[in-house]
């Protein structure tokens, strides 16, 4: 066993927060990517144009670059709507997290609602038709027929998005959140052991990513559950 | 944001790209060179050969790219033994840690592209390929592999276009690439929004070009799906 030199707990807390970094941010990214598929689909050009351009403009810059703009430009960006809009003229400072957060957010909603547009459109439209025919609302066709539907038909591909936002969360130690890789860091400058120490996070990294990778197994099975198979 | 300030950056960006786009050919060129070997072990079908390519992937693609950039950067100077051979100026030097780390990590996928493609070329060919007497790695040189290759490339193309923008993270290990550079700008002219924003149009123009250059790359590739030739009269 490698000897972590009494840095064992320090790594359980940052992975902690690394978890809870990503499952924040998973909320978040959710959310955002079905706002994305759901203005990717609407019938106002306007609002097509800013759901194509979110995704188009968010997956072709570097992680790394969105979240550096996310930290540094947070500030300035709340400052100058809050004396604009409120006439508050103080200083805001954003946390680490809900900067991170945010920003892994935007980055999983750009490639999400690519996704979800996709899963929606390969529906077949009488669902909804016979849906609305029953005398459902909008709202309730698609709560009760089209969401259940899109979630496992985009499970695969949001798996792959969580497995990569999982490891994105180490960015988000650049700009000092107290998670795995930062902790990490600090430990390493203590010890000396730069080695010993970052393949320890590396295994931590493979752990919680195959762990991640079993339960998507489970929830991509318990989504199919009701669907036929011709061969199996 | 004034024009002077936006016109100062220019130049200093560009030459922040030429770093990024080095590193981005290096690690292209070399993880494709790496990945091939990979590949083709991947798909052996004694256990023991394939185990290996397998590990390697799993470690790759399971682990953050900062994690391995920073095992190769600060992590092998631990070992006495690193710094005392041969090879220790070239593993101080971030741009090389960089340009190794990126090429470890890009093989691993590009390997799982290929490795992809190679399953998919049709058995027949490699029946008819066996069948007129070609040996076994004759049928890989001359029939398994040109086949694969020209079906890998748009997947090759994607993970070429993510690299680029992976290669973000060489800013974190001091070097100058488009990142570093607006990093360093935003931090004298207190301009974050507005610098990293121009950085960011240039790492969408190169993507632009890229996606352009592998298109023209697969259209060449692939004389039989030309647009026949209209003739009017």
């Amino acid at each position: 066993m490698i000897d972590l030199q009494g840095f064992g707990a320090l790594l359980f807390a940052g992975t902690q927060v690394t978890l809870q970094l990503a499952l924040a941010a998973l909320v978040v990214g959710l959310i955002l990517g079905l706002l994305g598929a759901t203005a990717k689909l609407s019938e106002h050009a306007p609002v097509r144009l800013l759901g194509n351009g979110y995704s188009t403009l968010v997956r072709g810059l570097p992680e790394f670059l969105v979240v550096l703009t996310f930290y540094f430009g947070a500030t300035d960006i709340l400052m100058a709507v809050a004396s604009t809009l409120f006439g508050y003229d103080g200083y805001i400072e954003v946390s680490a997290f809900a900067a991170g957060t945010t920003a892994l957010g935007f980055i999983f909603g750009a490639y999400a609602s690519e996704l979800f547009r996709g899963a929606i459109i390969s529906i077949p439209g009488g669902q909804a038709e016979a849906a609305r025919a029953l005398g459902m609302t909008k709202r309730q066709t698609f709560f009760r027929i089209t969401l259940p539907q899109v979630w496992r038909i985009a499970l695969p591909g949001l798996g792959n998005l969580f497995m990569i936002l999982m490891k994105d969360t180490a960015l988000i130690s650049v700009v000092g959140l107290e998670e795995l890789m930062r902790v990490t860091a600090f430990a390493v400058g203590r010890t000396k052991e730069p080695f010993t120490l970052y393949l320890t996070a590396a295994v931590i990294y493979l752990l919680l990513t195959s762990i991640a990778s079993l339960g998507l197994r489970y929830l991509e099975k318990r989504a199919a559950l009701g669907v036929r198979e011709a061969l199996s | 944001m004034t024009w002077v300030a936006f016109l100062e950056m220019l130049p200093k960006l560009a030459s922040g790209a030429v770093l990024t786009l080095e590193l981005l050919f290096l690690s292209a060129c070399v993880g494709l060179f790496l990945a091939v070997p990979l590949a083709l072990a991947r798909v052996s079908k004694r256990w023991w050969l394939s185990l290996i390519p397998r590990t390697y992937i799993f470690f790759f693609r399971g682990t953050p790219l900062l994690v391995q950039l920073f095992l190769v950067y600060y992590g092998l100077g631990q070992f006495e033994a690193v710094r005392e051979s041969f090879v220790w100026p070239v593993l101080r030097d971030a741009f090389w840690c960089a340009a190794i780390t990126f090429s470890l990590h890009t093989a691993a996928y590009i390997s799982e592209i290929l490795r992809g493609a190679i399953q998919a070329v049709p058995v027949g060919e490699i029946e008819a390929a066996r069948a007129i007497g070609m040996r076994f790695h004759q049928v890989y040189i001359s029939v398994i592999l040109p086949r694969a290759f020209r079906m890998a490339l748009p997947a090759y193309g994607n993970e070429i276009i993510l690299m680029l923008k992976a290669s973000a993270l060489a800013s974190t290990i001091t070097l100058m690439d488009l990142t570093g550079t607006a990093k360093t700008i935003s931090s004298i002219n207190y301009m974050p929004v507005e610098t990293f924003v121009t950085a960011g149009a240039f790492y969408l123009a190169i993507t632009y070009v890229l996606t352009h250059v592998i298109r023209f790359l697969e259209r060449h590739l692939h004389p039989d799906r030309k647009e026949p030739v209209m003739i009017v009269g």
